[in-house]
């Protein structure tokens, strides 16, 4: 029944967006995995990490613009949230090493034998149970999220404020994790992963399955936004982002629809954090710095804020470029482009690439006589979502 | 240091010129003194230390400073101890006469750590009466700590003889202290020697006070007790007062951060991300200037930072201006998307500074009026600090001068309390706008200027008070500049009280959470906008 009605609200655009990170998912993996090394076909391991990288930074994006396209919430702070998520699963991994550290110590990681701890401390404790991570990668920046959400949204702070105190709690959490005796590894971060569930983090086949895995979250994560966004519950977010006053005077709980989005945002950041982190080897508080979150937004802003497929292509376009520029005799250079894209995608492109993409259909079928737009419509591409939800 | 150091060295020289005409002196106590040197035992050592030092021996002091430096040679076979100087020359310790060499059985005198403390006693009282003042009174706070009992005698006769008024003051003290815990010293005595101790008012008073063992008479021990009572209290204020004024320096250099920005905010509404790239404009400025003073006019030193005052200020807002004409104005009514794009250009700014000045710290001097610093009371106040928050405070005042008496100021009040209505009225809102973005902009200049003189230049200078400028603005309340003072001494304040408490870091924290849940409260900021306007 869900189901049913999920498959009926998607349009084409979105469809074929699912149908390509599905292949992708399959085939990559496959590919990687059955084909000969040195075969044309065959997808290098490190491009399978690359690659799984880009897709959990799509999932970060997803989880943005549901917040700031759908409900017009510009959170500065959304790394935070992903890297939670990274050091739940980061203190899994850690607890897996076991006696292959470099002090052997059966129960403390390394850098606590190094830092004189003599027991674990509490905020440890459960994680050697993958059951109890998974649970906490989920909890942990939900909880945050919520007790954050509710004390900002109920007090209705609101535009500019909430984005420059939601950096501030990053900036705080960045500099809390920093340190040493707060108990996460300060500034060296968690690194040195041997296992997660028993497979060889290292394996070209866990590298291939953790890809796999990572991609059918992407699907599910676009599917719950999808939902939320088409759904009644979506239509309010809608209406808050382009007139909150508006519809609290129609008798709508602003807050609580803020608070609930907010949350639900936080947590697929934090599943998005924990993919990552086996994928790229080190969970540290880099990733807390203001600018990584910002940056996550310029993704969004540059695939098209307000359609889901933009945010999701927006951050793999925008990663891929990264990783070309920096790694070659360009890479003086990539910050003057990463801070243009900055301004130019502002002043031109408002509504991003799928944006305008759109806005090009749009202008193309009324150029073109009514009865030929009538069976335009039939075959539209990708749509804005909002406007598809007018039509259906 | 240097100072003294030769003048211990002359007196060095001067007493071995002394000796060389001296008559051979008798085997005595001093002789018999030197020769204990040589028995290579540590009780040994110490009563040669304490005789010798008191002997009033010319040889005394180059014996007992060659100690320290482990030139003193002592021969266990012969019995026969030897200073050689730091030129190379030796003398026979017990007579001193010169020596052609040190025999090859000769080894330097050992030392352990408490022999050392009763050396460094030994040689305050020596260097009591030095020619240098320095040197005298160091001399005179080392007898205050050893409070050694032979030297009481010296102490005495140095004060005496004494006539600057400090070094008075501390040989008084160091008196004090030798009598408080000299045994036979009447209670009298020993009652004046608290009072004195007490009046000194230091930790290091505290600390005397506190070794003082319960052998002392009742009285004694009672006037100790409360004594170190009121100097404890003394100290917490004096702490208070320190702590106090760190804040207000922090404060002032929050508040120069942030004046810029509040303004800019309060007028346009819109978060400029790259405001701290204009402070580091400012502070790449000034360092343009002293390069260009340290290759063409080297005179002219002690004004850069007054000729790079104005500079910065046209430069950093000359940028202002065109950023606000180039990207911000098509981006009004949409300030998350300002927010964006002036990070974008943040980068871009940054990034441009990195590959023109390279992406190391560079080297601001301070001029001379900027270093050094002077004690008041119990705290040190250095000058660039104290100068900093004087530059804040008239920067302030001739911004509030400006809002308040101009015609620019008057339009810049208007838009702030109602944009429509202003631009009703006929006032150009959009050259206020740009005028508003490049005086925020100049601003920046200016604080980059005073920043400066205290933190490194570096492409990230401004990253790092961006945050902290957004919460004093946040904090204060938007389109009030007393709200912005207010804010910025408050953080400044709390944070320094904090510190000590929690740590640097963590104190830092509990600001930043504490500003989240103030936001809560009072979304508004301290000193909001009342009326209309802020209903956005």
């Amino acid at each position: 029944m869900t189901s049913h009605m999920l498959t009926r609200s998607l349009d084409r655009g979105a469809a074929m967006f699912l149908m390509v990170v599905a292949a992708c998912g399959i085939l990559i993996p496959l590919s990687n995995l059955l084909l000969p090394a040195g075969s044309v076909l065959q997808v290098p391991t490190y491009l399978v990490a690359l690659w799984g990288k880009y897709v959990c930074y799509a999932i970060l994006a997803l989880s943005i613009d549901l917040i700031w396209g759908y409900c017009g919430i510009l959170s500065l702070g959304h790394g935070a949230f992903f890297a939670l998520g990274g050091y739940a699963m980061g203190m899994y991994l850690m607890r897996q090493i076991g006696t292959r550290g470099v002090y052997g110590n059966p129960i403390l990681p390394d850098f606590m034998v190094f830092l004189n701890y003599s027991k674990l401390p509490w905020t440890w404790y459960g994680f050697d149970m993958f059951w109890f991570a998974a649970l906490m990668v989920l909890l942990v920046p939900g909880l945050l999220a919520f007790c954050f959400g509710w004390l900002a949204f109920r007090s209705r702070v609101t535009g500019v404020y909430l984005s420059i105190i939601t950096q501030a709690m990053t900036y705080a959490l960045l500099l809390a994790f920093f340190r040493n005796d707060f108990g996460f590894g300060g500034n060296n971060g968690l690194t040195d992963f041997k296992d997660i569930l028993g497979f060889n983090v290292q394996a070209e086949g866990t590298r291939a399955a953790l890809f796999a895995l990572s991609c059918l979250a992407l699907i599910v994560a676009f599917l719950i936004c999808r939902s939320v966004v088409s759904s009644k519950l979506g239509k309010v977010l809608i209406a808050i982002r382009d007139a909150e006053s508006r519809s609290r005077f129609l008798g709508y709980r602003v807050e609580s629809y803020k608070l609930f989005v907010f949350t639900l945002s936080a947590c697929m950041a934090g599943v998005a954090g924990a993919l990552y982190v086996p994928q790229v080897g080190i969970i540290n508080p880099g990733e807390f710095a203001p600018g990584n979150s910002i940056e996550a937004v310029i993704w969004v802003a540059v695939g098209g804020r307000g359609t889901l497929v933009g945010a999701a292509l927006g951050a793999i376009v925008v990663n891929y470029a990264k990783t070309f520029f920096t790694s070659g005799v360009l890479a003086p250079y990539w910050l003057f482009m990463l801070g243009a894209l900055f301004i130019l995608v502002t002043l031109l492109l408002p509504k991003g690439i799928v944006g305008a993409f759109n806005a090009w259909r749009e202008s193309a079928r009324e150029r073109r006589p009514a009865a030929a737009a009538a069976s335009a419509a039939a075959e539209d591409g990708i749509t804005e979502p909002d406007m598809a939800e007018e039509r259906s | 240091m240097p100072t003294k150091l030769s003048a211990r060295f002359g007196t060095f020289v001067l007493s071995l010129f002394l000796i060389a005409f001296a008559l051979p002196a008798f085997a005595g106590p001093f002789e018999d003194a030197v020769a204990k040197f040589a028995n290579d035992d540590y009780s040994d050592t110490e009563e040669a230390i304490g005789v010798v030092a008191s002997s009033g021996n010319k040889l005394a002091f180059p014996i007992i400073s060659a100690l320290q430096d482990g030139r003193l040679m002592a021969d266990p076979d012969s019995k026969k101890v030897y200073v050689t100087g730091t030129d190379g020359k030796s003398i026979d310790a017990a007579t001193g006469e010169a020596v052609a060499s040190v025999p090859d059985s000769a080894s330097a005198v050992r030392l352990n750590n408490r022999l050392r403390r009763s050396v460094d006693a030994a040689l305050g009282g020596l260097t009591l009466q030095s020619p240098d003042l320095a040197t005298r009174l160091q001399a005179a706070q080392s007898v205050f700590k050893s409070h050694e009992e032979t030297l009481l005698e010296p102490v005495e006769s140095a004060l005496a003889k004494e006539s600057n008024k400090a070094v008075k003051t501390a040989l008084g003290e160091a008196r004090a202290a030798i009598l408080l815990f000299k045994s036979d010293a009447t209670e009298v005595q020993k009652l004046e020697a608290v009072a004195t101790i007490k009046a000194r008012g230091d930790q290091d008073a505290l600390a005397l006070l506190s070794d003082l063992g319960s052998d002392q008479p009742a009285s004694v021990a009672k006037a100790a007790t409360s004594a170190i009572g009121s100097i404890q209290g003394s100290l917490a204020i004096w702490s208070s007062v320190q702590n106090a004024w760190y804040g207000l320096s922090l404060g002032s250099v929050l508040l120069l951060a942030a004046i810029g920005l509040a303004i800019t905010f309060g007028v346009m509404g819109v978060i400029n991300m790259a405001h701290g790239e204009m402070v580091m404009i400012g502070a790449y400025t000034t360092f343009v200037v002293q390069e260009v003073i340290r290759t063409r006019y080297p005179a002219l030193f002690e004004y850069s930072l007054l000729i790079a005052v104005p500079l910065a200020f046209l430069v950093a807002g000359g940028i202002g201006v065109l950023i606000e004409r180039s990207i911000i104005r098509f981006l009004y009514g949409r300030p998350l998307e300002t927010l964006l794009a002036t990070w974008g250009l943040s980068l871009v700014l940054q990034q441009a500074v990195r590959t023109m000045f390279g992406p190391t710290n560079r080297e601001v001097g301070n001029p001379s009026w900027m270093s050094g610093a002077f004690e008041l009371g119990q705290i040190t106040i250095t000058y660039n600090r104290l100068w900093i928050l004087v530059f804040t405070l008239a920067v302030f005042l001739i911004l509030l001068a400006m809002l308040r008496y101009t015609a620019l100021g008057l339009e810049m009040r208007a838009v702030t309390q109602n944009r429509r209505m202003a631009a009703s009225m006929g006032i150009a809102t959009s050259r206020v706008d740009a005028l508003t973005f490049g005086l925020g902009s100049g601003i920046a200049g200016i604080a980059g200027v005073a920043l400066s003189q205290i933190d490194n230049v570096s492409p990230n200078l401004g990253q790092s008070y961006i945050i902290d400028s957004f919460m004093v603005v946040v904090f204060g309340g938007v389109g009030n500049l007393w709200g912005t003072l207010v804010g910025a001494f408050t953080l400044g304040i709390a944070n320094k009280f904090l510190e000590p408490v929690a740590g640097a870091v963590l104190g830092k924290i509990a600001i930043l959470v504490l500003i989240i849940l103030f936001i809560q409260k009072r979304p508004r900021g301290l000193f909001a906008l009342k009326g209309r306007a802020v209903e956005a």
